[in-house]
């Protein structure tokens, strides 16, 4: 029971003070000078409680709760409809919400109808859609989960008996796509012949489908998976109990596999609080805000028992990488699993091209799958 | 670890193989519970409902008290306390069963997730699988025969049940109320009585049912755990004619071609997955069309059934 | 299972099962320490209590006007549909194929076609539902339940593949209908005009199933099933008519969901329209115009919902345990109907 009392302990904002040392630190005496009040508005699409994708953003509103000033109202279950326009106004009308995050993908449309309605309402998407010619009172900010994948496809190459890697997407969309090739680039960079077997679930979230899954790949010699869904729990704990190995996502799930564990792709949405302190301030804020480990937006959670000294290493080496920039995700010479050329021989994508990865159709070659969109 | 072996497409037949028996345990409890309360003619549409709170109340009772059997347990007390409410609403004059079941359909549905949502996010004791697969080396195989005993309770049951309605006094006494209600208070049988108690027993195996999702397969309580497997049920029997055993065979049928679509996947099949995910409706469909004559009705269908009309 | 719908007495009964329901949700709502009194209050600010609330409940209300009519019209003749979720979205797939397809077509012309495609589609839908009843006794709630899943997963289907909008990254959606057969608010309100047909169309059903031969017909088929047959009515064309105006309504509602809302089809018509439709239908105890008051209320209690949630911390899933309770209590009540007057057993 340990592990849901420290989780528990998370949500209520209890300790979290290597956070909030890194984030506030020094400053936080003037902002509390001049910060205004102000309500903010969390809308999440599930429940914030889902050990995945909406619980690392209830981590972030509660971090975000604790600054100067801050009234945290939230709103769950707001499905990804028109309905979220209503959502939204009502927190702006009813309850004079001046900030508002917006947690889910799909929101973004329905926030760029609805922003430049109020522009003296901040808005902030978890989605790096934003682009000249949006409203300027919103902003998209997303971290580069790539990278953490990268970092994954690594460990589970190494650790890997049989070199068949698993990753489950839930719908065909770019973000899902560019960790899988990350998943795959990283495996493949410690162990060329490693294969990464793709399925698509179609859903966000659908523990059974997300179970059979699992299942089926294990039954077809995969050794170690990785979801990509809003909440990896069943997909985790199916692949404990198969005693094969996993890697986590959103969130540390370390704790759900003892065994099999081995690291994850965590989000680190802090950045968040930066935001809203600058719009209670006057302060100026970016408009689109993306990185991987070098701006800090991503992190890889602990290693799992199982994992040796030497795997750590290779891992912690690569992220060492990521943070200095001489590592690059994409880089020639790069085929896609149709053996078309993506990249040429001493091509090389820099790691903060967003335009390169929204248009990311396909799989690299090593991933067994199609996106459905070439 | 497992040491791998690449399957191929024996991998999607032993995976429809596993699906088979898995996925198909809480359809055959339901569809058991099910064909009582339409064998004493009633209709109890309301059973996802009642999967969803029974899955809720045994992770809940699990988690509280550290036993998946406490859990089953109160699983199918719930269910049975809602069979009991469909019951003495139907039971009133002039009310139209699958109006109710629909009702308590919305009505069990929000009141699992009301008071289920403190328990999303812990971990629950499980129950324990028989490890029937160990005769193999192959992981793949160990795992697919890796079978609660829930599947064997559902199958014992199926086969009591069968041989019970034909051959019982009890068994006699429901089968009247659902095939003629004048006879069964003819002979100084209360009706309300008959079809209370089967309602709640169906309610009951229902609720068990939904303890298998939450503490079993795939073993995990969030608000996305069925996707209409007591709604599926409900056709389930009405394929399975109101047999027990054949109930059974369906369920199993369901359970396989459930599935299909996560199988066919791995095997590198990636268009059109959202049709495979159709397969076990378009099959209900198929064969209710095939077994169905406008002339009877619907063959076998307990006479007092309302949906029989 | 049609139930007496024209008298004051089923008014009172309603108003009592309201009333009853309240006092249980009320009473379920203090076990968990909150005031009740509070709760309600806020049910009311969040439906009817500002004009921001006021438009999110007709907003809210709007296609449920449309989806009752597809429960409410086959049970005038006896049988129990509950595949408005279904036809919603065939009505959605509709329009859209409809309205890509007469692109260069003047607006208001191509709105009228838009919505009438998608009407048509949702009635044949429902319609193959009753051909399937009268010509091979296939049971039509099951049927229209199974038709459910097996549109949503043709929608997923075509929306990721066939008819895909590919500009589109972040959500799978079809193709876009043109712009100018969208339709836009009434004047001074943000509710679109899909409240104004739907109330129209109610009006017109109410108009048609009471005052019409038609209307009679449709009676006497759902009263008795042998007296319309020896009355010589056309059952097999009553039946499939019946089932395809349902559809149609069903059907339009999702098209005004294209039309009106988002322009194009995907996941976001799937969200309850049909289900909440047949609690409305059965609420409203299957008269049209009742539909009315009925889909206002429960619209009101959706639009709160959120507002519950922000003030009091309750599980989102409240609201869904009110209208359980209240469609309990009015099935219960529908026990006490015709106390005073005979009347032929429903069911």
């Amino acid at each position: 029971m340990s592990d849901v009392l420290s989780r528990r302990s998370v949500l209520t904002g209890a300790a979290n003070v290597v956070g909030a040392a890194g984030l506030l630190g020094a400053p936080s005496r003037l902002w509390a000078q001049g910060a205004k009040p102000i309500t903010v508005g969390f809308i999440y699409a599930a429940t914030r409680n889902d050990y995945g994708w909406n619980q690392a953003h209830a981590v972030a509103a509660r971090r975000i709760a604790q600054l100067p000033g801050v009234k945290l109202i939230e709103q769950e279950r707001v499905p990804e409809t028109a309905e979220v326009e209503r959502v939204m106004e009502s927190m702006i009308q009813l309850d004079g919400a001046k900030a508002l995050f917006p947690t889910s993908f799909g929101f973004w449309p329905f926030i760029q109808k609805i922003a430049p309605k109020y522009p003296d309402v901040l808005f902030v998407h978890a989605g790096g859609l934003w682009k000249e010619g949006d409203p300027k009172n919103t902003i998209g900010y997303r971290g580069y989960m790539e990278e953490p994948h990268y970092l994954c496809g690594i460990a589970a190459a190494m650790m890997s008996k049989t070199g068949k890697l698993g990753f489950i997407g839930s719908k065909p969309l770019y973000f899902i796509f560019n960790n899988c090739n990350g998943f795959t680039l990283g495996a493949r960079a410690v162990r060329p012949d490693a294969t990464v077997q793709v399925v698509i679930t179609g859903d966000w979230d659908n523990p059974v489908k997300e179970a059979e899954t699992v299942n089926a790949l294990v039954d077809q010699g995969v050794d170690v998976i990785v979801a990509n869904v809003d909440s990896p729990k069943v997909a985790v704990e199916t692949a404990e109990r198969r005693g094969i190995m996993s890697c986590g996502y959103h969130t540390d799930l370390s704790a759900l596999a003892p065994k099999g564990f081995l690291t994850g792709a965590e989000w680190n949405w802090a950045k968040g609080g930066d935001f809203v302190k600058a719009w209670q301030t006057g302060g100026t804020y970016p408009n689109l805000y993306r990185g991987g480990f070098r701006q800090e937006m991503v992190a890889l959670s602990p290693f799992g028992k199982a994992v040796p000294q030497n795997v750590q290493d290779t891992v912690l080496k690569a992220r060492q990488g990521f943070i200095d920039d001489t590592l690059k995700l994409y880089k020639g010479p790069l085929k896609d699993n149709k053996g078309t050329q993506v990249l040429a021989a001493g091509q090389e994508i820099s790691n903060t091209d967003n335009g390169f990865k929204l248009n990311v159709k396909w799989l690299v070659e090593g991933a067994i799958g199609s996106t459905g969109l070439q | 670890m497992t040491g791998g072996l690449d399957l191929g497409w024996w991998g999607v037949l032993l995976a429809i193989v596993a699906g088979a028996i898995r996925v198909s345990t809480p359809y055959l409890l339901v569809s058991l519970g099910e064909t009582l309360t339409e064998r004493s003619g009633r209709v109890n549409i309301g059973l996802e409902g009642t999967l969803v709170l029974g899955a809720m109340s045994a992770f809940a009772t699990s988690y509280l008290t550290g036993s998946p059997w406490l859990g089953l347990l109160a699983a199918g007390l719930a269910g049975a306390a809602l069979g009991l409410l469909h019951a003495l609403i139907c039971n009133l004059p002039r009310v139209n069963d699958i109006a109710v079941g629909i009702a308590l359909f919305i009505f069990g549905i929000g009141l699992a997730f009301y008071l289920g949502k403190p328990f999303i996010e812990p971990r629950a004791p499980m129950l324990p699988g028989i490890p029937l697969g160990s005769f193999s080396t192959y992981p793949a195989i160990r795992s697919a025969f890796d079978v609660s005993p829930l599947f064997f309770i559902g199958i014992a049951l199926a086969v009591a049940l069968e041989w019970g309605i034909k051959n019982t006094r009890w068994g006699l006494i429901l089968r009247m109320a659902g095939e003629s209600a004048d006879a069964a208070r003819a002979i100084g049988r209360s009706v309300e009585r008959i079809r209370t108690l089967a309602t709640m027993a169906g309610g009951f195996l229902a609720g068990v049912g939904g303890g298998f999702l939450s503490l079993y397969y795939p073993g995990n309580w969030n608000e996305g755990l069925s996707s209409g497997q007591g709604l599926m049920a409900i056709a389930l029997v009405i394929f399975a004619r109101w047999s027990p055993m054949r109930c059974f065979y369906a369920s199993l049928l369901f359970g396989g071609a459930s599935a299909i679509g996560p199988a066919v996947q791995t095997v590198g099949i990636t268009e059109g997955y959202y049709l495979f995910y159709a397969a076990p409706y378009v099959l209900t469909l198929a064969l209710l069309i095939y077994s169905s004559s406008p002339n009877q009705a619907l063959a076998g269908a307990p006479n007092e059934l309302s949906i029989s009309r | 299972m049609r139930l007496p719908s024209d008298s004051v007495e089923s008014l009172l009964l309603s108003l009592a099962a309201l009333a009853l329901a309240a006092i249980l949700f009320g009473a379920f709502v203090a076990l968990q320490g909150l005031d009740p009194l509070a709760v309600y209050w806020t049910l009311y600010l969040g439906a009817f209590g500002t004009r921001f609330s006021i438009e999110s409940t007709l907003t809210q209300a709007a296609p449920l006007l449309l989806t009752a009519l597809c429960t409410l019209i086959p049970a005038r003749v006896g049988l129990l549909v509950i595949g408005g979720e279904g036809a919603v979205v065939l009505g959605g797939l509709g329009a859209v194929l409809a309205g890509t397809a007469l692109a260069g077509v003047p607006a208001s012309l191509g709105t009228i076609l838009t919505i009438a495609a998608g009407a048509l589609a949702g009635g044949l839908w429902i319609a193959a539902a009753g051909a399937l009843k009268h010509w091979r006794g296939v049971n039509e709630t099951i049927a229209t339940l199974l038709m459910n899943y097996i549109a949503i997963a043709l929608l997923n289907h075509l929306i990721t593949g066939p008819i895909r909008d590919f500009s589109q990254t972040l959500k799978a959606q079809s193709w876009s209908i043109p712009s100018s057969f969208m339709i836009g608010n009434i004047p001074g309100w943000s509710v679109h005009w899909g409240l104004v047909i739907g109330v129209i169309a109610c009006a017109a059903l109410h108009i048609l199933l009471r005052h019409t031969t038609l209307g009679f017909s449709f009676d006497v088929l759902g009263g008795n099933r042998r007296a319309a047959q020896m009355a010589g009515l056309p059952i097999g064309r009553l039946l499939l008519l019946a089932c395809f105006l349902g559809g149609a309504g069903a059907g339009m509602a999702g098209a005004i969901e294209v039309v009106a809302v988002h322009g194009a089809a995907s996941e976001s018509l799937v969200i309850g329209l049909g289900y909440t439709g047949i609690l409305i239908a059965f609420l409203a105890r299957q008269n049209a115009l009742a539909v009315i008051a009925v889909a206002l209320l429960l619209g009101g209690i959706s639009a709160s919902g959120g507002l519950l949630q922000r003030r009091f911390d309750m599980p989102h899933a409240a609201t869904t345990v009110l209208q359980g309770l209240i469609f309990l209590c009015v099935l219960a009540s529908s026990a006490l109907a015709g106390r005073l007057k005979p009347r032929r057993s429903v069911a």
